[in-house]
This record gives structure tokens, C-alpha cells and sequence, in this order.
């Protein structure tokens, strides 16, 4: 239980601000710190087994089905960078007291550094992959927050969204690279990963994996070409610089490369991918270091330059260079945190980051130039300190690496003209900032001392600095044993921590980078004209307009396909669904199943013919609107005869009586709606229609063939033996309806209502002008109700009525039930309407159906309820036998009750929709007459 | 007789998907009716297709499969609703946009 507490410690500090803000930064700070302190206790303790070659892990289950299991792991690297998190955090909790502003509360930086803090702790842990993506979105999500800690500042806002972009996109590809390694070996376990790396290496995805991988570590870690964010991320207060950016946030790639190194490594596309990249990166930095005027662009850049420095070091394949990468990231964080705090106790002494003016500080700070200048040389290389040892071994790396071939000269080359810069860079921090001259119109003065205690971080790293390159053996060698162990999965190679190694090439190599650094920045004046020279680019108007175009072309994109128009919409859709059509018929070896195709009678066919001829012709006919629905009708009533045809009587009765109804509804929507002559599409338009309207419809037809012709198994043999001894009833369709899945009908008979609502609503305070002329320009008849229609229909009521009854008693056993008696319920009324018109029948029956819908859903549901009385599920349905005079034996069963419902909400329905939409006429005409 | 249920689910889907690219909302309305009358019987038809085999019990030997007329009982009747909702709808735009057009006045300032 050690390892959560070591990583859940600072998110629970994370919250302590919260409560403490208001009594001032100094308690923040404090209670911030303790659970740090705390958290590197349990490490020092967790770490007891590592030391001995050892290594803890913790894990508990999640989501196993998924291969997520919350686990930790902590060996020899991840121990060197929780070292380096939590005691370089430390440091900087202190410093950050007294460097903010002292209106600053330090409430919201302490709950971001805090969050920042668990999520590299999560990142250096994680024993599961996915858990590592996760926690590297954290940092930079939380690093987002904190390099735009000065919300009001434009620039730190701008840096802020870079370095989410540019570093969020890398995590995107490591998240796709990572889920290929999961695949690939089939665990997110990192032990597992670590232990299966030649089956990566063989595996034909490789090198996919290595790029995705790469791409989200060289993004974190600034490498080029993806550098640019880092120096925009110098926005952020300086603590915050002090800590992601020697440390932590940009050393996450570097972690990612050693985490990684027994799995990716060892391969020449590793070595060419990352070796360039981290060659570039070195030279790059270290060039464009010299140039910045700006005391943290210099760091920025110097911080890029050896990030490439380790990234080189990793690339090489060796297993020495790696244990010097996995060095000078220990020497690389401490000098430069120490750097970074240095710089921030200048800027805040000067008020001026431009080493143009801030010159001959010595005079002023001899304590804290001390202390950085000691830190600077530690940057440079020079002896005796720990940036030294760790670049003699990167020279002599590079010496013997030969995998360039004939070419194998340009990395000592290149290393060696890295190292004169950083030497020249290193020398223009020291020179310029403390000597030079005096101080150019500061905006305060005269600087002083900062308070004690915001030295003692800077006095610990450089101490530190000192202490390992004095004496590496004593101090660093057993850290980075482990670490390097860990890193290379197993065994370390034999090498040798000292600072004499006698006289040699890289010894040489670091001699001409002294004299080289320091003749280059003699020249200084001439090449900073030369700069000044330079077209200026700024990486972040590049940037920004890249993002703008890219904005401007999503949004071209969208609008183009977002018209606004749902003709199109639906015309793309259903072009799609064609398109798949196209893409998939070719591919079916056979149109027709196994089973035999029933025989064909003559009546079949001339149906068949009809109903093709009456679609067809309300397709052509469809702007002649009386005609469309005339053949319309034949259609909806020809579907009803194959539903006869094919033992189908309930939907046949159902199709019936709803073509009934439905032509009821086009006439009156004829009726409102504008009649037109001509075409509004072109021809072309028409022709594209045809197409897709053909694919689609070949498709379908083919597909059900296809079903219809194959013996498929079905789970109907259970409602056919069921629907007796468990549904009493049968009617197998209606037991279904009713009872099997009555919950489903109760959910249809629900969005019933709701559609007859909302129909209800959108025709309030609707008021239409109804055509006065129909479409041939002739009067409407003035006998709107036939005497003849009148007289037959008043006493077709009682008999219709009748029957819906009969239909609705029996349904449970033979064809009928509460939809289709519904139905005929609600035509025998509408025929009321359309006879005698809506005010003769409002006079007599009252025309609000809405309580018809509601009692009819509630009815239905409280069936459904009453089984629980009887500690039964919802909907349970129970029945009984009754002997009845005169009808005798009568089945009485609880899904009658239901069907009621059904019936009474399909009445409501209907009727709440026509006679509202009748009564439409009804207005105009009033509106007329007054 | 599969060939020819398909053949008028087929031509059923065809005219209906046609009439929806139309323009005008009755159009759509009854490109929407016949699409249902298509879909309705594709979904019928997947329980296969028997003759004289009614799906009630001891009325037939070998009954037909009543799942898939028992879903299309209840989908007939919601497509009536549906089809009424959207009458109701295109009555709206045009009481509200003077236009029987599908996109209302932008459509009718786009043909």
C-alpha cells in the first residue's frame, strides 16, 4: 500500500489550498510541503528493496475484462524520477513561497503544482499502460493550467494552448502507439511489455508502433521539430519553469524513451529516428541559446539542447550510452532547477529578464552570482562538476559508435560543436548577467540579496552539483546503478564514475569545447548583428495562423456539407447508405438462399403488377396530389392483401383500417398545403434521385431475398408453445403484443401518445389559409355534407362500434385485439367527422382526446404495476377461466386489462390528431365569416 | 413468390426513397408512406414466408412466425403516427414560413 500512498499524497495536497488560502501563502506552503516531505518518507522506505536489485509493485483489479488493472511499479528508474519529482518539488514548493507576488495567495499555484506533482508521479509508476496515457494527459492538462498560471497575460495564454496542442497530440499518438503495443502483445501490463520486446521488434507493426511512441515523446520533451512550444512555455512563473522544464514535464519523454528502451530499442530505425532527432535537437538548442536576450529564453533553449543531449545518448543503442543518459538527466535536472530559481531571484531583483541590461550584477549579488555561475559552469561542462562527467561519457559515446559507417565522424563532430556552444551560451549567462559593465536602466534598483530561505533550494542543487562531480562514486554511482539497471532491463554494463580518466580523445573533445566556447563568444558582438539580421520568425504568430488556417478550412469543410439544407442532408445520407451498397452487392456470390421458393399463382402476380403500377404512379403523379393519394391508397391496400396472403390477418386488419385513417390525413394536409404545377428540381436532380433511389431499392429487394430464401433459427417456436399455458391466449401475435413483450408495447403505445401530443402542440394557434378553389381553379361544393353520406353513416356507428368490440374480445385468441379494434373504433368516428363535420360531433361527444391518451398509458402501466402486488416483475399477467351465462365458457386474463389501454390510447391517438387537424378549416372558416 | 415480395419491397423502397429527395413537403409525406409500406413488409418478410399458415395455435400445422408480425403490427401503427406528425409539421412551416418547401424560405430562395 506504500506505492498509492507515494503517488495519492500530493493529490490529496492538492486540496489542503483550498481550505487554507485565507490565511496567507505561508500556510499554503507549509501544508503543502508536509505531504511531500511525507511522500518522499515512504519512498526512502519503499526503496529499500530496489536498492538490493529489488522491485515493488502494487495492483488492484478495475476493469480486468478490459486489461485495465489499477498498478504501480516502482524500480530503479521510476525511483530516480520520483526522487527527482518529489525533491526537486520540494525545492520548488519552498522557492515558489518567496517568489510570487505578495498579493498572490498561492492557493490556486499550490493546487496546480500539486496536481501537476501526482500526475508524474502516476506517469513514472504506472505498471499499465493505458494508466501511463492517462497520467501523461494529466500533465498536460495540468501543466496547461500552470504555465497560463497569469491568466491576464495574452502571451503566457498563447504558450499555454501551444503546449497543450502540440504535447496533447503527441499523447494522442502515444495513446494509438501504446494500444498497438497492447495488441501486439496482448497486455497493458508493463512487465509484461518489458519482458515481450522481441516480439514487438518482429512484429510487422513495428514500425508503426516506434513512430506513434517517438512522436508523443519527442513532442513532451521539445525535440525537433516539435522544440517550438518550449521557449513560448517560459511564460509561466519562473518555479513553475524550475520544475517542468528541468525536471519533470519535458523529462517525460525522456522517461518514455528509457521506459521504453528493452521493448523499441536496439533497432536501426530506432537508432536513425532518434539519434537525428536528438542531434538536431542539440545543435539547434545550443545555437539559438547564445542568441536570446531573454535570461529564460537562454534556459529554454539550453534545456532543448540537452534534452536532444539524452535523446542522442538513448538513440545510440548502446547500453553505456544509455546509462549516460540516464546521468546527465540527474546532473541536467539539478543544475538546471538551480538555474531557472537563479534566474527567477534575479528577475525579481532586476525586474528585467534582458540580459542587455541586466549587467554587473556581481557587485550587487556575490551570493546568488555564486551559486549560479557554479550552476552555469555545471551546464558547460566543466571539471569538477557533475555536467562534466556526464559529458566526457557522452563524448566517448559517441566516439565509438559506428553505425553510421563511413559517416560515424559526424556525431563526435556534431557533439563536440554542441558542446562549444553550450560553453559559449554557458559563458554568455555567467559574463553578461554579472559583469559586463553596469546595469542598463533596471527597473529597479539597486538589486539586492533575495531573503535567505529563497537561497537554500539553489544552495541545495548546487551543492548537489558539486558534491556529485567531486565525488561520483559516493554519491550518484548507486542511484544510477539502479536506474540504468532498470532502464536496460536487467544488466549493466561495466563503467567507471571518475573525473580523471587520463589523457584522451574526449578529454580533447572537451578542451576544444572550452577554447571554442569561449572564442565564440568573444565574437559575440559580430554574431549578434548577424542575428539581428535574421528575418524574424515567431513561432507563435506561425503557429496561431496555422491554427486559424486550419479553423477556416474545418469550417469550409462544415459548412459546405452543413448547408442548412435537409434536402441535401438526407440526399448524403442515403448516398452513403448507397455507396455501401455499391461497395458490398458485388460481393455476394449468390442472391437466393437453400430454401425453395414457394410457387407463384396468376392473382399474385396481377396484385403484384398493381401495386408496382399504382407505386410507380404516385411517384410520377406525385404533384397532381388527388391522383398521388387515390394510387397511394391502392398501394397501402394491396400491402394489406399480402399480409392476408401470407397468414398475416392481424396486420391485414391493422394496414386496413390505419389506410383508412392515413388517407383521411393526406387529403386534409392536400387540403392546407399549396398545389403545384411544375417541376422545382432540374433534370439533373431528378436523374441522381433515380440512381440512388434505385441502388437502394436493389439493395433492399436483395437483401430480402436473400433472408426470405435462407432457413434461418428463430426464437418464435417459444412463443408458439408458450403462448397457451403461459399467455392463455391463441392468438400467438396478440399474446406477444400483450403479454410476452407487452413492456415494448407499453413503450409503443407510449411514444404513441407523445407523438399525438406533439402534434397537439404544433397545431396551436396555428392558422392556415385553406385553399378556396381546388387545383383546377373550380369553387368548393357548398354542400360540404352530403345528405346521403350523413344518413348512411349515423347508424354505420352503432354497428362499427359493435364490431371493434367483437374484434377486441376475441383478440386474444383469434385475429383482432386493442390496436386493431382501436383503429376501427377511430374510424367509425372519424366517418362522424367527415359526414356531419367537427362542430355536429363536438356538440355531441367531447372533442378533447388528450385524457383518452393518458387513461389508456396509465391503464396499461398500472396493469403492469398490480403484478408487484403479487411479487411478480412488471407486467406479469395472470388469467382465469369464467362461465358466463348465455356466452359461456369466458377467458378472463389480465393482458385484457392491458389491451384496454391499448385500445384506448390508440382511439385517443387518432382521433386527438385528425379532429385537431380538421379543426384547422374549422378557424379559417370562422375567420372568414367575421 | 419470395422473387416478387421482393420485387415490391424493392420497388416500394425506390419510390419512397425518391419522393423523400423531393422538394415539397407533400411529396415527402408520401415518399415517407410508401418507404413505410416497403420497410413494413421487408420486416415481415423476414420471418419467411408461409401460405395458409395463420399463427394461431391449432388453427395451422407448420404456423408462420408471429415475432415478426407482432413487430410489424406495432410498427404500422407508430408509422401512422410518425407520418401524421409530419404532415402536422409541414403544415407549421408552412403557416410559419409561407413555403411548402422541405428547408422553408431558404429553400425556396435557393430552387
Amino acid at each position: 500500500m506504500m506505492l498509492p500512498a507515494i503517488v495519492l499524497l500530493p493529490l490529496l495536497a492538492a486540496f489542503l489550498p483550498m481550505f487554507t488560502r485565507h490565511l496567507g501563502r505561508r500556510w499554503c506552503a507549509l501544508l503543502v510541503a508536509l505531504p511531500v516531505v511525507a511522500a518522499l518518507g515512504l519512498l526512502a522506505q519503499a526503496s529499500l528493496p530496489i536498492w538490493e536489485g529489488g522491485m515493488q509493485q502494487w495492483s488492484m483489479a478495475w476493469l480486468p475484462s478490459l486489461g485495465l488493472n489499477l498498478a504501480l511499479r516502482l524500480d530503479g528508474l521510476a525511483l530516480l524520477f520520483c526522487i527527482l519529482i518529489l525533491g526537486i518539488g520540494l525545492l520548488v514548493v519552498v522557492y515558489a513561497h518567496y517568489y510570487l507576488p505578495a498579493k498572490d495567495d498561492g492557493g490556486r499555484f499550490y493546487t496546480l503544482l500539486l496536481l501537476f506533482m501526482f500526475s508524474m508521479l502516476g506517469v513514472v509508476t504506472s505498471d499499465n499502460l493505458l494508466f501511463l496515457v492517462f497520467f501523461w494527459e494529466l500533465t498536460s492538462l495540468s501543466s496547461f493550467l500552470l504555465i497560463s498560471y497569469k491568466q491576464y497575460d495574452s502571451a503566457a495564454r498563447k504558450g499555454a494552448r501551444m503546449a497543450l496542442t502540440v504535447t496533447g497530440m503527441g499523447g494522442l499518438a502515444l495513446l494509438a502507439g501504446v494500444l498497438l503495443i497492447g495488441h501486439v502483445v496482448g497486455s497493458f501490463s508493463l512487465s509484461t511489455v518489458l519482458e515481450n520486446g522481441a516480439l514487438v521488434q518482429q512484429h510487422a507493426l513495428y514500425p508503426v508502433i516506434l513512430c506513434l511512441v517517438l512522436l508523443g515523446a519527442f513532442t513532451k520533451s521539445a525535440q525537433f521539430p516539435f522544440h517550438f512550444w518550449l521557449p513560448h512555455a517560459m511564460a509561466a512563473p519562473t518555479p513553475v519553469s524550475a520544475y517542468l522544464h528541468s525536471a519533470t514535464m519535458v523529462k517525460a519523454g525522456i522517461f518514455l524513451l528509457a521506459r521504453f528502451y528493452p521493448v523499441l530499442a536496439g533497432t536501426d530505425l530506432w537508432f536513425y529516428l532518434v539519434t537525428a532527432a536528438g542531434m538536431a535537437t542539440l545543435l539547434w538548442g545550443a545555437i539559438w541559446a547564445l542568441f536570446q536576450h531573454d535570461l529564460k529564453g537562454l534556459l529554454a533553449f539550453s534545456t532543448i539542447s540537452h534534452l536532444g543531449l539524452i535523446t542522442l545518448l538513448f538513440g545510440l543503442n548502446s547500453p553505456l550510452a544509455a546509462v549516460a543518459g540516464v546521468f546527465h538527466i540527474i546532473n541536467h535536472a539539478t543544475f538546471k532547477a538551480g538555474l531557472f530559481m537563479a534566474a527567477g531571484i534575479i528577475d525579481q531583483q532586476t525586474g528585467t529578464r534582458d540580459m542587455r541590461r541586466i549587467n554587473g550584477l556581481w557587485k550587487y549579488m556575490p551570493y546568488t552570482a555564486v551559486l549560479a555561475m557554479v550552476a552555469s559552469a555545471a551546464m558547460a561542462g566543466v571539471p569538477l562538476l557533475n555536467g562534466f562527467l556526464s559529458k566526457e561519457m557522452f563524448f566517448t559515446e559517441t566516439l565509438q559508435s559506428d553505425q553510421l559507417g563511413a559517416l560515424s565522424w559526424l556525431l563526435p563532430l556534431g557533439a563536440t560543436l554542441g558542446g562549444v556552444f553550450s560553453v559559449a551560451y554557458s559563458a554568455r549567462f555567467i559574463h553578461d548577467v554579472f559583469f559586463n559593465g553596469e546595469p542598463v536602466n533596471l527597473p529597479k534598483f539597486p538589486p539586492r540579496e533575495p531573503p535567505r530561505y529563497m537561497k537554500i533550494p539553489v544552495e541545495i542543487l548546487v551543492a548537489l552539483c558539486v558534491a556529485v562531480g567531486v565525488f561520483p562514486a559516493i554519491t550518484v554511482a548507486g542511484l544510477l546503478a539502479v536506474a540504468a539497471t532498470a532502464t536496460l532491463g536487467g544488466t549493466l554494463p561495466e563503467y567507471h564514475l571518475a573525473v580523471w580518466h587520463g589523457l584522451n580523445i574526449p578529454l580533447l573533445m572537451s578542451v576544444i569545447a572550452m577554447v571554442g566556447g569561449i572564442a565564440v563568444y568573444a565574437c559575440r558582438r559580430r554574431l549578434f548583428a548577424w542575428y539581428a539580421g535574421l528575418p524574424e520568425i515567431d513561432a507563435k504568430q506561425v503557429f496561431e495562423g496555422a491554427i486559424q488556417r486550419l479553423v477556416r478550412a474545418a469550417a469550409a469543410v462544415t459548412r459546405h456539407f452543413q448547408n442548412g439544407s435537409l434536402q441535401g442532408y438526407v440526399a448524403w445520407v442515403l448516398a452513403m447508405v448507397a455507396a455501401v451498397l455499391v461497395w458490398q452487392l458485388p460481393e455476394l456470390d449468390r442472391v437466393t438462399g437453400e430454401r425453395a421458393m414457394l410457387p407463384v399463382d396468376g392473382v399474385s402476380v396481377l396484385c403484384a403488377l398493381m401495386l408496382i403500377a399504382a407505386a410507380l404512379l404516385t411517384t410520377v403523379l406525385h404533384r397532381q396530389r388527388m391522383m398521388a393519394i387515390i394510387s397511394l391508397s391502392v398501394v397501402g391496400l394491396i400491402v394489406s392483401l399480402i399480409f392476408v396472403r401470407f397468414s398475416a390477418p392481424d396486420l391485414a386488419l391493422t394496414q386496413l383500417s390505419v389506410e383508412v385513417v392515413s388517407v383521411l390525413l393526406m387529403m386534409l394536409a392536400m387540403y392546407f398545403l399549396p398545389a403545384r404545377a411544375k417541376a422545382d428540381s432540374n433534370s439533373l436532380r431528378v436523374g441522381r434521385d433515380v440512381v440512388l433511389a434505385g441502388l437502394i431499392g436493389t439493395g433492399v429487394a436483395v437483401a430480402a431475398l436473400l433472408v426470405m430464401t435462407t432457413d434461418t433459427a428463430t426464437i418464435s417456436p417459444f412463443f408458439l408453445e408458450n403462448s397457451v399455458p403461459g399467455g392463455g391466449g391463441t392468438n400467438v401475435v396478440n399474446v406477444i403484443l400483450v403479454d410476452f413483450r407487452g413492456f415494448d408495447t407499453f413503450g409503443e403505445i407510449t411514444v404513441l401518445g407523445i407523438a399525438a401530443l406533439g402534434i397537439y402542440a404544433l397545431l396551436s394557434d396555428l392558422k392556415l389559409a385553406s385553399a378556396k378553389y381546388d387545383p383546377f381553379g373550380r369553387p368548393w361544393a357548398h354542400d360540404a355534407h352530403p345528405l346521403v353520406l350523413v344518413t348512411l353513416s349515423r347508424p354505420l356507428l352503432p354497428l362499427a362500434l359493435m364490431i371493434a368490440v367483437y374484434i377486441f374480445l376475441r383478440g386474444h385468441n383469434l385475429p383482432g385485439g386493442g390496436f386493431v379494434a382501436g383503429l376501427i373504433t377511430s374510424v367509425a368516428l372519424l366517418l362522424q367527422y367527415v359526414a356531419s363535420g367537427v362542430t355536429w360531433v363536438h356538440k355531441r361527444i367531447p372533442g378533447d382526446y388528450h385524457p383518452l391518451v393518458a387513461l389508456g398509458v396509465l391503464l396499461a402501466g398500472l396493469t403492469g404495476v398490480a403484478s408487484w402486488a403479487f411479487d411478480s416483475p412488471f407486467l406479469t399477467s395472470t388469467f382465469t377461466h369464467v362461465h358466463w351465462p348465455l356466452v359461456g365458457d369466458f377467458e378472463l386474463a389480465s393482458a385484457m386489462l392491458f389491451d384496454t389501454g391499448v385500445f384506448l390510447t390508440v382511439v385517443g391517438a387518432t382521433l386527438l390528431i385528425l379532429a385537431n387537424l380538421g379543426k384547422l378549416s374549422l378557424l379559417d372558416d370562422k375567420k372568414e365569416t367575421t | 413468390m419470395e422473387l416478387l415480395v421482393a420485387l415490391i419491397i424493392g420497388v416500394l423502397v425506390a419510390t419512397g426513397v425518391y419522393l423523400c429527395l423531393r422538394a415539397r413537403t407533400f411529396s415527402v409525406v408520401l415518399g415517407l408512406t410508401l418507404l413505410g409500406y416497403g420497410v413494413n413488409l421487408f420486416l415481415f418478410a423476414m420471418g419467411g414466408l408461409k401460405i395458409n399458415q395463420v399463427a394461431v395455435v391449432g388453427a395451422s400445422v407448420d404456423p408462420t412466425d408471429p415475432l415478426t408480425q407482432a413487430l410489424v403490427l406495432t410498427a404500422i401503427v407508430i408509422g401512422f403516427a410518425m407520418t401524421a406528425f409530419l404532415v402536422v409539421l409541414a403544415l407549421r412551416s408552412q403557416g410559419e414560413q409561407h413555403s411548402d418547401h422541405v428547408d422553408g424560405q431558404d429553400g425556396e430562395q435557393r430552387s
